[in-house]
């Protein structure tokens, strides 16, 4: 009886070694004709929207690349990851890619904890890394091979701080997702702006993120009577405490950031939502011909139409493949040099020059939520 | 003082559903001594079942008028994720029955396990936004207290359940049989009870416990995902550890004061000093407090090991 068991256990665990060792061999080495580029995103998860967004951006860049020929006379191969929205799996998929899938240059993510995450390994590896919509400072101080191509929070949080002041809002309450180094930043700019320009903070609440009841932070905040909520979190929390701050009897509109983008926020609020505003990187209303016929081009591909997250996705392939050609080589330190060089480069998302702390120097529109649809109100330069 | 009726209310609403999820890990621990760890899990398919069942049963449901909408939706839900506890019990539990306690335990968290990370499969690990089956309304109430109409039917409906729970418990032959194998498995038998089918009997009515928790819970916070079940459901088992494992009453008290704590502790986060991110960490420093003083709950009784 004991040797029946133990050869079964045996044979169960190198069944499980072989098809371990199977697995590896999937990993291998890129064909010698191919320049292997990473991608880090978030396809699952409470973020989910972002990832799948500028995911499909970068794809479209990457296809049109390939099919003008591709890079150095080689084709790009674009190895995505999923890091679920979870912490700590996108420093996992970041390191896979560059032992296993040997990339050239990482790009992503797209939310600031995890971009913090991947930034290090990055730099470590002297893999070139463009994150295409991480917005909090730190990101960047990684290390100089880490870039992005978006404006960062400190402006991020004027903007809004600016719009509010230009309706007149003096006190504003702040919502902060405590889970998230982007809101959190995003939170303290605000705050910082508004309080020196002489707005009031009348209360700041907290919570976490995948938290679904807010109505005790929100009932806390109602006596205040702020004139505004600044809710810096991700869409999924700001549309559930969109829905309850209407039902507590809240009127006041929320205000945000980047991170409402997505069009699950309409969904999960509804009408609560309507009539709030929020700074995003570019608007898809944008009359210019260029931007025009990058939205045709994606709803003719992907049957929507594209958010920022898709536009910025789109810019961060279409950089690092300029890079690719004026470096003329993948090697990392070159590649880096030549990412740092990038100026006035005509991006969807504006104008894009890097400058000597890797990040961009862009507008910001204003976008609000009227019948459903974002809806574009102005522009804020920096 | 407005502000206070306010959280208190809305910790009613939140202590009802936990209450709801309580009173199956409760009903199973009482008759079986056995917790089910997967039962924050059928409440996450319960929510999945009713956002799948709106879906299919959209032409019929928009015919009806919608107390009636709703209550289709919750009864077939129920009876669906009622059916899959049953099941879960006939492959899971059944098999280890004569086995120690312990081998129990582990697989339910096994189970719990793969019912979540099947779910994300199936459903995606993206959050879902719950179809509105009430619609949504303030009800302006007393002063400046604000109530919606689908919270008063969260509350109405877990009291209703909950009292429907206690009926069957108490007053029919199959609830009877329910206590007397809690008692004693070996003279229930003995007594012509069929364990078998009483057992599943009651991982059958937990389940469609939960899965009702599931869509109220799903109404009140309309954004549903494969993991939602993991925290709501950890706090239920607080709950029903609190009252007293075993005693319904007592889930449903445990509920209650869970929910109206976490929502004082988060809504006077500022005045406290406790930044209200804590506040899904106020349901463990009560189990912590309760097994510390008062193991067996406030209004369980101490049983003592016969030997």
């Amino acid at each position: 009886m004991l040797s029946r068991n133990s050869l079964a256990v045996v044979t169960a665990l190198s069944g499980a070694f072989i098809l371990g060792l199977t697995g590896c061999k999937q990993g291998g080495g890129a064909a010698a004709e191919e320049i292997v580029v990473g991608e880090v995103a978030a396809m699952t998860g409470g973020t989910a929207t972002f990832g799948t967004s500028s995911h499909a951006g970068t794809q479209m860049a990457i296809d049109e690349i390939n099919a003008a020929g591709g890079l150095l006379g080689k084709k790009v191969k674009l190895v995505t990851e999923d890091d679920q929205s979870k912490q700590g799996e996108a420093g996992t998929v970041a390191k896979k890619l560059i032992s296993r899938s040997k990339i050239v240059a990482l790009l992503g993510e797209v939310a600031s904890t995890a971009s913090l995450e991947m930034g290090p390994i990055c730099q470590k590896a002297g893999v070139p890394m463009i994150s295409p919509a991480s917005t909090n400072p730190k990101v960047t101080e990684s290390g100089d091979f880490v870039f992005r191509i978006c404006f960062i929070d400190p402006f991020q949080g004027t903007v809004m701080g600016k719009f509010a002041m230009s309706k007149g809002w003096k006190k504003v309450a702040i919502l902060t997702d405590t889970k998230q180094d982007y809101s959190v930043g995003l939170s303290r700019f605000f705050k910082e702006y508004f309080a020196k320009h002489g707005g009031t903070i009348v209360s700041e609440q907290s919570y976490g993120k995948g938290d679904k009841d807010f109505k005790a932070q929100l009932t806390a905040i109602k006596p205040s009577a702020p004139d505004a909520i600044f809710s810096s979190g991700y869409y999924n929390e700001t549309g559930l405490i969109a829905a309850q701050a209407r039902e507590l009897g809240i009127t006041a509109p929320l205000l945000g950031g980047d991170g409402w983008d997505s069009p699950s926020l309409v969904k999960v609020a509804g009408k609560a939502i309507e009539g709030s505003f929020f700074s995003n990187h570019f608007s898809n209303e944008d009359t210019s011909p260029r931007i025009q016929e990058f939205v045709k081009k994606y709803k003719a591909k992907n049957g929507t139409i594209p958010d920022a997250m898709a536009a910025l996705g789109y810019d961060s392939a279409m950089i690092l493949a300029a890079a690719i050609k004026s470096a003329g080589t993948t090697e990392g330190k070159a590649l880096r040099d030549a990412i740092g060089k990038t100026k006035d480069f005509e991006g969807i998302t504006g104008k894009i020059t890097l400058d000597e702390k890797r990040n961009a120097n862009k507008s910001a529109v204003v976008l609000t939520i009227k019948d459903g649809k974002f809806s574009y109100v102005e522009t804020l330069a920096p | 003082m407005s502000q206070f009726l306010q959280q208190l209310l809305n910790g009613l609403f939140l202590g009802s559903i936990y209450a709801l999820i309580a009173l199956g890990y409760t009903m199973v621990y009482g008759v079986l001594r056995f917790i089910n760890f997967a039962h924050g899990d059928v409440f996450m398919l319960g929510a999945f079942t009713g956002l799948y069942l709106n879906r299919l049963l959209a032409p019929v449901l928009a015919a009806l008028p919608w107390p009636l909408a709703i209550s289709l939706v919750l009864l077939l839900s129920m009876l669906i994720c009622g059916a899959l506890g049953i099941l879960i019990e006939f492959l899971a539990y059944r098999p280890l029955r004569d086995k120690p306690r312990l081998n129990v335990l582990i697989t339910a968290i096994g189970v719990s396990l793969f019912l979540e990370y099947a779910g994300q499969l199936v459903f995606g690990a993206t959050q879902q936004p719950f179809p509105a089956l009430i619609p949504t309304h303030n009800i302006g109430g007393i002063g400046e207290l604000t109530v919606t109409v689908t919270q008063v039917i969260v509350l109405v409906t877990a009291v209703v359940l909950m009292l429907g729970l206690r009926f069957v418990v108490m007053k029919t032959k199959m609830g009877l049989a329910m206590r007397a194998l809690s008692l004693n498995p070996t003279a229930s038998a003995l007594m012509g009870v069929n364990n078998s089918v009483i057992i599943s009997f009651t991982f059958g009515l937990g389940s469609a416990l939960a899965a009702a928790g599931g869509i109220l819970y799903a109404s009140l916070y309309p954004s549903i995902e494969p993991f939602m079940g993991v925290l709501p459901g950890l706090k239920a088992f607080v709950a029903a550890v609190l009252g007293g494992i075993g005693n319904i009453p007592g889930a449903a008290l445990g509920g209650l004061i869970i929910g109206v704590t976490e929502t004082l502790v988060a809504g006077y986060s500022q005045q406290i000093g406790i930044p209200s991110g804590y506040r899904d960490g106020v349901a463990f420093v009560i189990l912590i407090l309760i097994l510390l003083f008062k193991p067996s709950g406030l209004l369980g009784k101490v049983e003592r090991e016969k030997v």
